[in-house]
């Protein structure tokens, strides 16, 4: 079975910086994966290296990014234009910042099918009102008229998720769709994702930095750190039995409601430290240098 | 799902009516103004009460009607040819419009498509047109055109063009800065992420997000527009000597300023007042038009 993503020695430099040293993961269909890890980890930018909007300074170095067996660094422009957006979906992660301001809300939608199912204005309505039915928002033809201001962010965030699933994808990235969200809005913004992807059969490579999201949907879990995969696997496994000093020490670090607050641990600074020295380490050893 | 569904929020806006009303009073003056002025230019044979070219030098230097010595029959007095100072005012306006409409939409055009260019192309291309909006915004058009009256004679179309030629730059230099800002908005990444082109992009998304922008900037165009033709006709190198203009009717009036002088003041006073009905306009639309806006 081909992976719907599968992504092999990915390097990605900044300028001097490496952003990205050698990741490799891949994202079976129907598979959900939490991709984790702290600010700085190099999360958001592989996302980005899978949908093409790596900064304009940033060098992919080496690596490979196939969906369903195609190469997307290797494909053209335009057949990678026809894939965003229909075969390859984002969830923005600010729902207040990602919708143009001085567009009307079924416009937005609707500029979306026609373009990529050529779809007319009226059926590119209608399908637009029956998408956010889809997303639990009540009177959709209202909505629809209204501009991005005049709706909350829950609703602007659902109106993000029903055009990241309007095309029916294969691949969803959420690239921490709950972060910029209220907690009561949260759960609720995860229980459409997740009813969506079941529905759609969407394969999902959810970027979060928060493991009681992870544990909650998804499947199967990276750890990244440094640019580096630090553990993965099965999401029950790695959450119960961490291998990586890491990981035990993200989850030492995570709130939960079964443990009192005292037991909370940040991360300790000298683990942090350990892992960027390696991974500054793993850079040198990659360029060779001149004497 | 019930749990999970949302009630959009219960007020139903009218959005043009919350336009209007925050374009305010602005909106309304600059709007009634800028109606005389265009209803006045295009209605001049059936407004003017006299002939703007007939004269009678037997009732030269009339004052205005309401003063003493004055003849109703020409309300704001003659000029010195005895030429009625109203009908010459009202066919002024033809040409006022005419520049500002044309040489503005002109300069509009081109600046924008430069602009887009140059901010969303980066690198060389902005370098480029970066570069020649500096040198044109250097060049005094009044300048330009005495060169061009010079070159392809004087006339309406070299004022239209010096305008064009150099004023392209106040739309380009904004646009350029405006896109480049838009472009790093999420909306901009999250519309690539959908697929569309530059092109799309420019035209579907960001080029709506500037358009209250375009509009104060067309405005402000239009009335500039009117001041560097009332400079040309004023030195006597815009339209021809037969057609009235404010500019020429200023010059005119300058040499007997002292004993006629309302025919000097009243182009001052039309010019004055198309230029700011224009400029309130233009600002009282940028409010109306951006739905983001709120005071």
């Amino acid at each position: 079975m081909t992976a719907t993503l599968a992504i092999e020695n990915l390097k990605v430099a900044i300028g001097d910086s490496n952003v990205l040293r050698g990741v490799s993961l891949d994202v079976q269909p129907g598979e959900v994966r939490g991709l984790v890890g702290e600010s700085g980890a190099g999360k958001s930018m592989l996302g980005r290296a899978v949908l093409g909007l790596l900064p304009a300074n940033a060098v992919i170095a080496s690596g490979r990014i196939t969906f369903e067996g195609r190469d997307l660094l290797a494909m053209r422009e335009t057949e990678r234009r026809d894939l965003l957006g229909r075969r390859i979906a984002l969830i923005p992660q600010d729902p207040m910042t990602s919708l143009n301001p001085v567009k009307r809300v079924g416009s937005q939608i609707g500029s979306l099918l026609r373009h990529h199912l050529s779809l007319s204005k009226r059926a590119a309505l209608t399908r637009a009102a029956e998408l956010l039915t889809e997303v639990a928002i009540r009177e959709p033809e209202r909505v629809l008229s209204l501009y991005p201001h005049e709706i909350s962010g829950g609703m602007r965030q659902r109106v993000l998720i029903a055009m990241a699933f309007a095309c029916d994808p294969s691949l969803v990235i959420a690239d921490e769709p709950t972060t910029a969200l209220d907690v009561t809005v949260q759960r609720q913004v995860l229980q459409l994702v997740e009813r969506l992807r079941l529905r759609y059969g969407s394969a999902v490579l959810f970027i979060t930095h928060d493991l009681g999201v992870v544990a909650k949907i998804c499947r199967t879990m990276t750890v990244l750190h440094a640019g580096r995969v630090l553990e993965e696997g099965e999401t029950a496994e790695v959450l119960v039995r961490p291998h990586h000093a890491y990981t035990r020490a993200l989850l030492a670090a995570t709130p939960r409601a079964d443990r009192p607050a005292e037991a909370l641990r940040p991360v300790p600074p000298a683990l942090i430290e350990q892992l960027w020295s390696d991974a500054r380490k793993l850079d040198s050893m990659s360029v060779a240098r001149p004497a | 799902m019930a749990d999970i569904a949302i009630t959009s929020p219960a007020k139903s806006p009218s959005h043009l009516g919350a336009g209007l009303k925050r374009g305010g009073a602005r909106l309304w003056v600059g709007a009634a103004l800028v109606a005389i002025l265009v209803l006045v230019a295009l209605f001049a044979p059936v407004l003017a009460p006299h002939d703007p070219l007939e004269q009678d030098l037997l009732s030269a230097q009339l004052p205005p009607a309401w003063m003493q010595g004055g003849d109703p029959a020409y309300f704001l007095g003659t000029d010195s040819l005895g030429r009625c100072v109203l009908s010459r005012l009202i066919y002024s306006a033809r040409t006022a419009v005419i520049v500002a409409l044309i040489a503005a939409s002109l300069a509009a055009l081109i600046g924008v498509a430069l602009g887009l260019f140059a901010g969303s192309f980066g690198g060389w291309v902005d370098q480029v047109i970066s570069r020649l909006i500096d040198v044109w915004m250097a060049f005094p058009p009044v300048l330009l055109s005495i060169v061009l009256a010079a070159v392809i004679g004087a006339g309406l179309t070299s004022v239209i063009v010096a305008i064009v030629v150099v004023d392209w730059t106040r739309f380009a230099r904004v646009v350029r800065a405006e896109t480049m800002v838009q472009l790093t908005r999420d909306y901009a990444a999250a519309a690539r992420a959908i697929g569309l082109s530059r092109a799309k992009i420019l035209r579907l998304e960001i080029l709506p997000n500037l358009v209250p922008l375009l509009v104060t900037l067309l405005a402000v165009e239009m009335g500039i527009a009117i001041l560097v033709e009332v400079i040309l006709s004023f030195v006597g190198i815009s339209v021809s000597g037969d057609t009235p203009t404010w500019g020429s009717m200023i010059a005119e009036g300058r040499q007997i300023v002292y004993q006629a002088p309302w025919i000097m003041a009243f182009p001052i006073g039309c010019i004055i007042a198309s230029v700011i009905g224009l400029n309130l306009l233009g600002d009282g639309l940028r409010l109306a038009l951006d739905p983001v806006q709120r005071s």
